[in-house]
């Protein structure tokens, strides 16, 4: 695993990209052609989309029976994908907000297919708590409407705050996207030759003409949408760690839950966008946009988190023993020793021992490297979600209600199908929309002096 | 006669003519350029624009909405004992009308931002002129009048000194 060597400039790595050069290799892919290799992928990606469809077609017809779940663990892969997906959706809005807000300007070459991972990931991850209902028909039922049966949404109920925080994020996600993709679906006008694509992009685009006045406004906007993201992202999966927080069960009921949750999905997210980033870099051809010191920050912030996310277990294990309720300690030695023991020491190498590698440099630098970190820490977050799901359930107060969750085929299939979907979205999204912001590498290169 | 929309390299050069049209008498109307190019914000002095305080009203009303919503469908029309809880539960009721105050915030800057800019305008004579698709790419554009309505051949000269590429004679 060979370092790749620094490029003459921090953020791109030719000497000097003009403006043209900028807007030509972002523009190529899509009005030019990517070649075999991406109908390949978008093939590959078929049979997994086939199979979410029938999993879930499958899964209204049965019932939730279908799944693994018994009795006593009535919540198994359905809450620990959502809560998955949710935390990568949440990376993409809070890097690229964060970023911006305080003035990094290396964002430009990773926000915008940040913030379509999240457009996706946040999609698949609202589908979930609509699949695990049991009577999913019923799910508009969570919607507050006048309506003949004089009901009204339980507003205590986690189940309603997360359809608000989930619809809220997802629609404002793709506010803030579009935002910030108005001047380039205008290049993508101005270069289009085509005459469909010049309507397809010109609709989009709004008529944007570049003026002094729209500029300045489309600025003011997007840092305040930027502003507004950082609570919203921090609330949303708050309201997810609230979920289990806000009950009674051993494990659930701490208040760390809403922080770390919020740390853990920054960590996830971070580790998609550098696997993504990985992916875009050499499908599209983007090397000078997309350099070794994009992936070197990205290195030392997921170096961060994962520390953070090692006080969080530490504490979990502190507070169990410092509460002194007997069914907590007990708990954290089920964790440790228990049926799902070994799971859970996979995920604790996962995310907190493997990711210790971050502290070489010239790892944080090998593309490959921090593509395989990335992704390890990726499975151990997917184990996190599930032991914590599984734990609690597997473990609660009376042992005459301890059961194993034993995933079945289907159980599978919702993790691994909605994988392929989100393959199959983002490989739409790369031939369709800009994946990389033009107009802010622009101003970048301008500001740098690069161009 | 009277608008001229010269085309610059540069931005540099964009700013310096800028400058020069304004100590002439001429008036810069407006720029176009494919990134924000802040210097010449100060040439133009655009106003202020409100649209911030678009978003805290839109923000807070829809906050304040969702909380009402809340408030009836609890304690008036649907109360419901759950566990002993109390029928106006605020902690948790603060929930919704974040999460809700905050999109519409982001709906309303939208919709102010629109309002602001004129924007959707899919045709408008500027496109028209010839070379302008490259105002989104790598070209600088300037839009600026005469000083006096005689006076546009003077402009052409005046752009034309200060290093434009082509300048275009742009008739409403």
């Amino acid at each position: 695993m060979s370092a790749e060597p620094r490029p003459a400039h921090r953020w791109i790595a030719a000497a000097r990209e003009s403006d043209a050069a900028i807007t030509d290799a972002v523009v190529a892919p899509i009005l030019v052609g990517v070649g075999r290799g991406w109908w390949i992928a978008l093939a590959l990606t078929l049979p997994f989309v086939l199979l979410t469809l029938v999993a879930v077609a499958w899964l209204f017809w049965r019932g939730v029976g279908v799944w693994g779940i018994n009795t006593t663990v009535v919540w198994g892969f359905a809450i620990a994908n959502y809560v998955w997906w949710i935390g990568i959706g949440n990376a993409g809005t809070l890097i690229s907000s964060m970023l911006l807000l305080t003035r990094q300007h290396w964002r430009a070459s990773i926000n915008r297919f940040a913030e379509a991972m999240t457009l996706f990931a946040v999609s698949i991850a609202g589908l979930f708590p609509i699949l695990h209902l049991g009577r999913p028909i019923y799910a508009y039922w969570l919607a507050p409407y006048p309506n003949t049966m004089g009901l009204w949404p339980q507003w205590r109920s986690a189940l309603v705050w997360d359809f608000w925080a989930i619809v809220s994020y997802l629609l404002f996600s793709l506010l803030f996207w579009y935002v910030g993709l108005i001047p380039d679906l205008a290049t993508m006008r101005d270069r289009a030759d085509s005459r469909g694509a010049r309507l397809f992009y010109g609709s989009l685009a709004l008529g944007w003409r570049g003026s002094a006045r729209h500029w300045r406004r489309l600025g003011t906007l997007h840092t305040t949408l930027a502003a507004l993201a950082v609570p919203l992202v921090c609330s949303v999966h708050s309201i997810v760690g609230l979920d289990f927080a806000a009950s009674l069960m051993p494990g659930w009921q701490e208040s760390l839950f809403p922080p770390y949750f919020v740390v853990g999905a920054m960590y996830s997210g971070f580790a998609m966008v550098v696997v993504l980033a990985a992916l875009v870099r050499w499908g599209l051809r983007l090397q000078a946009l997309i350099t070794v010191n994009h992936f070197e920050v990205m290195g030392r912030v997921m170096l961060m988190a994962s520390l953070v996310m090692g006080l969080s277990y530490a504490t979990e294990w502190f507070m169990a023993w410092y509460g002194g309720k007997p069914d907590e300690r007990r708990l954290v030695a089920y964790e440790f020793l228990g049926d799902y023991a070994l799971l859970y020491w996979a995920m604790l190498a996962c995310n907190v021992v493997v990711p210790q590698a971050l502290w070489l440099g010239r790892l944080r630098r090998s593309i490959p490297a921090m593509l395989a970190i990335s992704l390890v820490i990726n499975v151990g977050m997917w184990l996190e979600r599930i032991l914590i799901t599984w734990t609690t359930l597997s473990h609660g107060y009376a042992a005459s209600l301890w059961r194993v969750f034993r995933p079945t085929f289907w159980d599978w299939s919702f993790l691994i199908g909605p994988l392929g979907l989100f393959a199959f979205f983002f490989l739409l999204f790369v031939r369709v929309v800009p994946a990389v912001s033009m107009h802010e590498l622009r101003e970048l290169a301008h500001r740098e002096g690069a161009a | 006669m009277g608008e001229m929309l010269a085309c610059f390299a540069d931005p540099h050069s964009l700013v310096r003519a800028a400058r020069t049209l304004r100590a002439r008498g001429h008036r810069p109307l407006d720029t176009f350029t494919p990134y924000p190019v802040e210097a010449v914000e100060g040439v133009l002095d655009p106003r202020p624009s409100r649209l911030r305080w678009a978003m805290l009203a839109g923000g807070v009303g829809a906050a304040a909405f969702a909380y009402l919503l809340q408030w009836y469908a609890a304690v008036i029309d649907y109360p419901l004992n759950s566990g002993g809880r109390p029928l106006h539960s605020w902690p948790v009721f603060l929930l919704v009308p974040f999460e809700v105050g905050v999109f519409a915030a982001a709906l309303a800057g939208l919709l102010a931002f629109l309002w602001g800019t004129g924007l959707p305008r899919l045709h408008h004579p500027l496109f028209a002129v010839p070379g302008f698709e490259r105002a989104s790419q790598d070209r600088f554009f300037l839009l600026a009048a005469a000083a006096a309505p005689g006076d546009g051949t003077a402009l052409r000269h005046l752009l034309e000194e200060t290093g434009a590429l082509v300048v275009f004679e742009v008739r409403p």
